[in-house]
């Protein structure tokens, strides 16, 4: 069932997959491939992220997660496919029309990827300073404060630099930052790793609660089994260098492919609560 | 009565005043990139002490945080001023961002806190006075620890890393030859040049041999392969290490017991004593090179004549001289380079810092030492 659903979207032509973008979804992947040189990383992936879903993405280490990741942002090259957004495709886009697509997403990196150099409050208004012309630096100062607050980091972390964070507090600010702008589509890669479980959960919650109260859409790669069955509306599962397959948590738990079976029915998934139903 | 301000023809805010109480107005796109006319004409509003006041969010068509905060600010600042704020119109969604609006209502410290200009200079030279007295003790204690380190090859040889040395070698000695070839044989031209036009005058053109030997050999071969060496390595050395220390890789191999000496400082230190002789060496001869193809061109000196000429000037220390100082100045380069990578701390801006400092530092250091030797060369009288 789910499998022909991939199967369709690999049969659609590329005014299709425009087409849909201008609909009900808000990125559609078709045929892409990525390689560093050697074989290929990621070879005919097809995918649609919905919009107004948390869309999870889940596979072993190494399988090409943040590769997918950073080349649907248009960060790394793709080899071959196209990436449909807002009824463009992307890749192909200019330097400048690629940037202004760039400011309906935010992104939170695996390492964080804050700038050393400014304080965790400069660097959530660095969106604010560079898109948005005249605004006040009260107001930035305001909102950069309901912000951090927002992904819950304590009022004295605002003055400090990144490096003077541990390395939970640094993922947070990074959410803070991505989301400074209220962005159509939040990336995040890995955003609970390194949270303590109850940071992990709270996180979970924040996530739930953008999306109900912005309807924004949330593309996250994560190992936390706690998140993909708490806040994720449906699963892609990266193997064999494709999108292997899509669906709810209970489309994985039926599923008989080896690497599927033994990450949703292992010690760890029944710990979650997962294997249970 | 009412006023209103249609900001674009997008976000809109616009207050209207029937018996004792005031409605406003709020419609169109209240989002981030309309914040900044909107922060405005907000601030812009004014109203008769104590009315109750109703803020009517229905034509709002989206509202985004940016657009929630400003509704939430405006509402907690006519509330503290004792008016009877209400909303009404509002959808759950839009409701709920202005509930998240004031639950996070926490101005927090952007930067720092900065102590007032007196206090803050006072501290500065405090500061600077602790620093300098602090990096001369830190800075002897990482010689102290190099000279350990070394020590220990003499009983302990098959610690010392051969391949990273060699490498090293490479890099620094090998591939600046080619810059290192063309400033000196440019300087050399330059010298015999300006020395012959002076010379020209006392009809002691010969002599423009003995100023290129001279000044080739003692001051401006081992100068400028210092200097350029400095730029070179001395400041790829910095940020080598000052990035490794910046991604806690200097940490890591802390922990794995593997000593940032043995594998980051001595294959430096030691590649750059023994290439920095061989490159001074080899300026050297293109200097020469450079003076006696102009001595040739324009004093008519013929290259064998320019040769015995040479061998007999030579004779004396000259070679010797520039020659001792280049190890010298190759160790004080490893040393300034490899100290401030260690000293960078966690940022991107460190690394930059301690880079420009390594190099104005060692460029600083080898003029100041090669005035003194120069002068203690004189007085011994090589
Ligand atoms: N810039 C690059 N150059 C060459 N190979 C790369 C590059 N970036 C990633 N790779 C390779 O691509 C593969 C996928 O890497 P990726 O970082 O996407 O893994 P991942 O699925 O995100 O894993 P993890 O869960 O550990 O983060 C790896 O084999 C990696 O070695
Ligand atoms: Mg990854």
């Amino acid at each position: 069932m789910v499998a022909e659903d991939l199967e369709r979207l690999h049969r659609q032509s590329p005014e299709e997959a425009r087409q849909s973008t201008l609909k009900d979804v808000a990125i559609a992947i078709r045929g892409l491939e990525v390689g560093f040189g050697g074989s290929p990383i990621i070879q005919d992936l097809d995918l649609d992220i919905y919009r107004g879903e948390v869309i999870g993405i889940v596979g072993g280490s190494g399988t090409g997660k943040s590769v997918l990741m950073r080349t649907v942002i248009g960060l790394n090259k793709a080899q071959a496919g196209s990436v449909w957004a807002f009824g463009e495709d992307f890749l192909t886009l200019s330097y400048f029309e690629q940037r202004r697509i760039e400011k309906r997403w935010g992104v939170l990196f695996q390492q964080g990827a804050l700038f050393s150099a400014l304080t965790v409050a400069q660097n959530v208004q660095v969106p604010m300073r560079e898109h948005i012309r005249g605004m006040p630096q009260e107001l930035m100062d305001e909102i950069a404060s309901m912000k951090l607050s927002m992904v819950g980091l304590p009022p004295d972390a605002a003055p400090k630099l990144p490096s003077e964070l541990s390395g939970g507090m640094k993922k947070r600010a990074g959410i803070a930052r991505a989301i400074a702008l209220d962005p159509e589509i939040l990336f995040l890669d890995e955003p609970t790793a390194g949270l303590d479980p109850i940071g992990a959960a709270a996180f979970d919650d924040l996530i739930a609660h953008l999306r109900k109260t912005l309807g924004l859409t949330v593309v996250m790669i994560t190992h936390d089994l706690d998140s993909l069955v708490t806040v994720c509306d449906r699963i892609a599962v990266l193997a064999d260098k494709r999108v292997k397959l899509v669906g709810t948590i209970d489309d994985m738990l039926e599923s008989d492919h080896p690497w599927i079976r033994e990450y949703f029915h292992g010690p760890r998934s029944r710990a979650a609560g997962v294997g249970k139903r | 009565m009412g006023q209103s301000a249609a900001i674009g023809n997008q976000p809109r805010i616009s207050q209207d005043r029937t018996d004792g109480s005031a409605t406003l107005q709020a419609g169109g796109a209240w989002v981030a990139t309309n914040s900044p006319p909107l922060f405005e004409s907000l601030k812009a509003l004014s109203f008769h002490k104590d009315e109750p006041i109703l803020v009517d969010l229905n034509r709002i068509d989206r509202l985004d945080t940016a657009g929630a905060w400003l509704l939430y600010r405006t509402v907690r600042d006519l509330r503290a001023a004792g008016h009877d704020v209400e909303y009404r119109g509002g959808t759950e969604e839009q409701m709920s961002l202005i509930e998240q609006a004031t639950a996070h209502d926490a101005l927090c410290l952007i930067e720092p806190p900065e102590p007032n200009v007196a206090i803050r200079m006072l501290e500065d030279i405090g500061a600077s006075v602790m620093r300098v007295g602090g990096q001369a003790t830190a800075s002897l204690a990482f010689v102290g620890l190099l000279m350990e380190t070394l020590w220990r090859y003499t009983s302990k040889p098959q610690r010392f890393r051969l391949t990273a040395t060699v490498k090293q070698m490479e890099l620094i000695g090998l591939n600046a030859m080619p810059i290192v070839g063309l400033i000196s044989f440019l300087i050399g031209i330059v010298i015999a040049h300006q020395g012959a036009y002076q010379l020209r005058l006392f009809g002691a053109e010969i002599f423009t041999v003995n100023l290129v030997v001279t000044a080739v050999l003692r001051e401006f071969g081992i100068l400028l392969s210092a200097i350029i060496i400095a730029g070179r390595s001395g400041s790829a050395f910095t940020a080598e290490i000052g990035s490794m220390k910046m991604n806690e890789e200097i940490d890591a191999m802390d922990t794995l017991a593997i000593s940032p000496m043995d594998t980051l400082v001595v294959p430096r230190f030691i590649a750059l004593v023994v290439m920095m002789p061989l490159l001074t060496f080899y300026a050297d001869v293109v200097g020469l090179l450079g003076g006696g193809l102009i001595s040739w061109l324009s004093l008519g000196i013929e290259p064998m004549q320019f040769l015995e000429r040479t061998h007999d000037v030579i004779l004396g220390w000259d070679l010797g001289v520039g020659l001792i100082k280049a190890p010298i100045f190759g160790a004080l380069i490893a040393l300034i380079g490899c100290y401030e990578g260690l000293a960078t701390e966690g940022s991107a801006e460190s690394v930059g810092h301690h880079t420009t400092k390594s190099v104005v530092e060692s460029i600083f250091m080898i003029i100041v030492l090669d005035a003194f030797f120069s002068i203690f060369f004189t007085t011994i009288g090589v």
